[in-house]
């Protein structure tokens, strides 16, 4: 019988099975270099000039739909804010929660949030009619 | 605050702070966010529906909230920032507390003349002569 196999000491352990934390950790620093952008412009255009919010109506919102620039604009900030946003609050969920059941519950609710929540923005840009009533 | 030599140099410090502050806007910024897309929703049903709802961001305590939540993702967005190039510049943690320093310089050159324009309609009907 042969002797077990060792690690060599201080060999690098796989921890996990793939690299999901590494890629969450990338995915906030570029969404988030992108989100600079298309946040703070949306707020400097719809809160801060030219009367902000106080100009803000239907009849704004089916101006700048018009264009298909604001629509993708206003369609990555939604996906890139959402993702952002849930793995964000991932990480508090695990930071905080210690029960297990508790961390599920917690996280079950959070992604059932952001699903419903980017499907019903995403419906809502693409199916805007400018003539309803 | 650590109270030892050996203390940790982190606690208590204004690196914690800024990472208690940059978890707390990121977390109120998400709420608001499933608020906002929720509202916004409401033109697909009516154009009155929409506008009843925009008339209550239109409110003066809604305006000052407004004001909060601005001053919260910008202070999420600089200081994303610095953090970003902690981790990504050779000479970012070396300038992380320069950098902090700044992005508050930054936060109130934007905020207060900001805060002027987001919150001129509402003083101007509060406590204007006529409108
Ligand atoms: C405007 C540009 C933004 C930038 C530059 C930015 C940057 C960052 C960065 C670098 C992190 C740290 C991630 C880590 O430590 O691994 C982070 C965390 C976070 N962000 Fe953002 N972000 C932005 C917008 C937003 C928005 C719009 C939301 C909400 C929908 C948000 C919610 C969060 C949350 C909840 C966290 C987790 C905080 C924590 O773990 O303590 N961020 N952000």
């Amino acid at each position: 019988m042969s002797a077990p196999t060792l690690d060599a000491p201080r060999s690098r352990r796989q921890l996990t099975k793939n690299n999901f934390e590494l890629n969450a950790w990338l995915f906030m620093r570029i969404s988030g270099v992108v989100l600079i952008i298309l946040v703070l412009g949306h707020l400097l255009i719809m809160n801060i000039l030219d009367g902000g919010v106080h100009r803000i109506n239907f009849a704004f919102v089916a101006g700048r739909w018009a264009s298909p620039f604001w629509q993708i604009w206003d369609l990555l900030m939604l996906w890139l804010a959402m993702i952002h946003g849930c793995n964000g609050l991932r990480t508090i969920i695990n930071d905080y929660a210690s029960k297990e059941g508790t961390r599920l519950t917690l996280k079950g609710l959070l992604y059932c949030a952001t699903v419903l929540v980017i499907a019903l923005g995403t419906l809502v840009i693409f199916t805007f009619d400018p003539s309803i009533s | 605050m650590a109270k030892s030599a050996t203390g940790t140099l982190y606690r208590g410090h204004d690196g914690m702070w800024s990472w208690v502050a940059h978890r707390i806007t990121g977390v109120l910024v998400f709420f608001f966010l499933l608020v906002h897309v929720t509202d916004t929703a409401l033109v697909r049903i009516s154009p009155e529906a929409y506008n009843d709802a925009l008339e209550l961001y239109k409110t003066p305590l809604v305006n000052l909230m407004e004001v909060g939540l601005v001053g919260a993702v910008l202070y999420h967005a600089l200081n994303g920032v610095r953090i970003i190039l902690s981790d990504f510049w050779a000479k970012g943690p070396k300038y992380q507390k320069s950098m902090l320093r700044s992005i508050i310089v930054v936060w109130l050159v934007v905020m207060i003349p900001g805060a002027y324009f987001m919150l001129l309609r509402t003083f101007q009907t509060l406590f204007g002569a006529s409108s």
